[in-house]
């Protein structure tokens, strides 16, 4: 049993003082950071990069482990409290959260959501240690084609088969490939896209790309619309303890939701609304409390709660053991594996195991810790909530642009920063999702070098592509992928009728 | 979105944001073609490094045309009017942080400048107030990522009094 051994030596890793110490102050940034209304887990990620800096990589790896889950929750108590979820996933939260806040039940609706992230994180978690090591084992025997036809998939369905329109999707994914172009060619050494502007043959940074998109980008698109939206914070009345009926009701519905949350954040296919949302629909068909659906049902927060969580974790079996990040998350802790030249998949498994397995064993710790800390703080967490939205606002680019300002001080890079904030209002105003364009600045250039590795080993014959099996079956999938959204009229409108 | 518009009996406008968008794609395919152009190919088999931006671009030429119909047809999502004077003012407060750090005013004062802007983005109208907060915390700001995390941060007059 070498995922137990492997487990178990990351675990000595894990619990070294200092790296606990690493955990709760990611855990802690990463809740308090992702409670702020507006600020998804991609954002907190990005966000808190530049306080892991100067830290080594396996303390920053740890502290991002923290940082992960602890943005994932800190997301479903603005949820719960204000209904803004900060992601489409924590949407179905906020339909029955925020229900229940409102009829006086925050408490039980937050503590069914801690410990339903619990039970799912570290469910989830199992199911990554026991999976990693044997897709590792497949991982190896991958050529750069199969490699290639794997990211053709993960373009495809993180872009254009989930979403509302196909094409905006397919529009985000080719402005992120576009970005990805920009600077030297690995292979050549021949600058692309620079315009002869030195800054630029670096290429696009993956954290000033995500934070201008994200936070620049929402802060104008909030400001845009101040005089339509109307935010109430609702107070977290009464016990904050579940009663013994909340526990009945709960239970199954976390592990229905861990059930549809690790498969479908495991496959390539992107993004944690699909199983929130199944798990949604399960739980409203399931429940002996029909009539309290819509009205605040405590299944309603506890599956999809759940489901969220589990996806968090189903996503980081492609992130370590292939590479391949599937969400804007998932994109934002592959920037942070790449600050130190570490490239997650199975190499890495095989030559830094300490980290690898040291970053999932801090996994289970970190849930741990975000079940003690969450109910007691939640006082804490209401008052970041309750920060005036001038002053929110303004923190978060003074603390977006100190990203920037720490790792490149340069009138370029601000530049860009400001010039994508303005792209993310654009891509907000006119409904284009956002990840697509992460993941495709990030995966794009390996994707490309993945391709030009094939073909020349191949002497330049295309049909390399389909003459190994595993990579013909991608691309053939990667195609069906594209074509059924068109063909079927956007799978992703079952959202739309939910509500 | 795609059924819930066609589905609406309202008669459909040309979208004229989603011809700009439309136009700027077809901009951008256009300038990658236009850079591939100017690299020399060495290589002897496989992809040249001017192969992959012509893919892009002409992946980006088919989503012009894709964004146009949608506009022709009207099928852009709706949208509420903006606060124009909002938006602008927050991107003075970029500019102004962009200005402050080129010029050597460092950290606390730029990143100052872009609080109290946005600030008054949001509707804020007590701007002393507001430059109070922002100089204690830009500079709190400062002093735990410069000295505690030993980040560097750019300095200017204000931090070099510190």
């Amino acid at each position: 049993m070498e995922t137990f051994a492997a487990l178990a030596h990351g675990m000595a890793v894990a619990v070294q003082p200092m790296n606990l110490l690493y955990a709760l102050i990611g855990v802690f940034l990463g809740t308090a950071v992702g409670v702020l209304p507006g600020i998804g887990p991609a954002l907190t990620v990005a966000l808190l990069l530049p306080v892991t800096y100067k830290l080594d990589p396996g303390g920053s790896l740890i502290m991002f482990a923290g940082i992960y889950y602890g943005g994932m929750y800190g997301g479903s108590t603005t949820a719960i409290l204000i209904n803004t979820p900060g992601e489409s996933a924590s949407m179905a939260t906020a339909l029955e959260g925020n229900k229940m806040a409102k009829a006086g039940r925050g408490g039980p609706a937050l503590a069914t959501a801690a410990i339903g992230s619990f039970v799912a994180g570290t469910l989830a978690t199992i199911g990554l240690a026991f999976l990693a090591p044997w897709l590792v084992d497949v991982a190896v025997r991958f050529g750069p084609e199969d490699y290639f036809a794997l990211m053709c998939v993960a373009f495809v369905t993180v872009s254009a088969t989930f979403g509302d329109s196909p094409i905006r999707g397919l529009t985000s994914l080719f402005i992120g490939l576009t970005l990805g172009l920009v600077g030297i060619d690995k292979l050549t050494g021949q600058p692309r896209l620079s315009f002869g502007v030195p800054e630029l043959l670096d290429g696009v940074e993956v954290t000033t790309l995500a934070v201008g998109l994200f936070a620049v980008g929402e802060a104008l698109y909030v400001v845009s619309r101040r005089h339509h939206a109307e935010e109430k914070l609702e107070p977290v009345r009464g016990s904050l303890w579940m009663t013994a009926q909340d526990w009945k009701r709960s239970w199954k519905a976390w592990l229905r939701g861990t059930m549809f949350g690790f498969p479908i954040g495991a496959l390539p296919a992107g993004g944690a609304e699909i199983p929130t949302f199944l798990s949604y629909s399960t739980e409203r068909r399931l429940t002996n409390y029909p009539q309290e659906f819509g009205k605040g049902a405590i299944e309603g927060v506890a599956g999809p709660e759940a489901a969220n969580n589990a996806s968090a974790a189903g996503t980081l079996v492609p992130l370590l053991t292939l590479g391949l990040p599937t969400s804007a998350t998932a994109a934002m802790m592959l920037a942070g594996f790449q600050q130190y030249g570490l490239n997650p998949g199975p190499l890495l498994f095989a030559e830094r195991p300490d980290l690898v397995w040291g970053l999932i064993a801090s996994l289970f710790i970190a849930n741990v810790m975000l079940l003690v800390l969450n109910l007691p703080l939640v006082g804490l967490w209401v008052k970041l909530l309750a920060i005036p939205q001038p002053w929110l606002y303004a923190g978060i680019l003074v603390f977006a642009t100190m990203g920037t300002i720490a790792a490149k001080p340069s009138v370029v890079e601000l530049s860009m920063l400001a010039g994508f904030g303005v792209l993310g209002f654009l891509m907000r105003r006119f409904d284009f999702p956002i990840a697509p364009v992460v993941v495709g600045l990030i995966l794009g250039p390996i994707a490309e070098s993945q391709l030009r590795r094939a073909l020349q080993i191949s002497l330049g014959d295309p049909m390399t592509l389909l003459q190994s099996p595993m990579s013909a079956t991608l691309l053939a999938i990667a195609l069906i992928a594209l074509i059924a959204p068109f063909v079927m009229k956007g799978l992703g409108r079952f959202k739309a009728s939910e509500d | 979105m795609t059924d819930g518009t066609s589905n609406r009996p309202a008669p459909r406008r040309v979208d004229r944001a989603g011809l700009v968008i439309a136009l700027a794609l077809a901009v951008l395919a256009a300038v990658l073609v236009w850079d591939a152009s100017q690299l020399q190919s060495a290589t002897t088999y496989g992809m040249g490094p001017g192969a992959m931006p012509v893919v892009v671009a002409v992946g980006l030429g088919l989503l012009a045309i894709g964004n146009l119909i949608d506009a022709l047809r009207g099928n852009l999502p709706p949208r509420e009017s903006a606060d124009v004077k909002a938006v602008l003012l927050i991107l003075i407060g970029l500019a102004l942080l962009i200005a402050i750090i080129g010029f050597g005013g460092g950290f606390i004062l730029a990143t100052s400048a872009l609080f109290v802007t946005t600030s008054a983005a949001f509707g804020r109208r007590a701007i002393v107030t507001d430059i109070v907060i922002a100089l204690v915390l830009t500079t709190l700001i400062y002093l735990a990522f410069d000295k505690l995390l030993t980040l560097s941060l750019p300095s200017g007059p204000l931090e070099r009094l510190l």
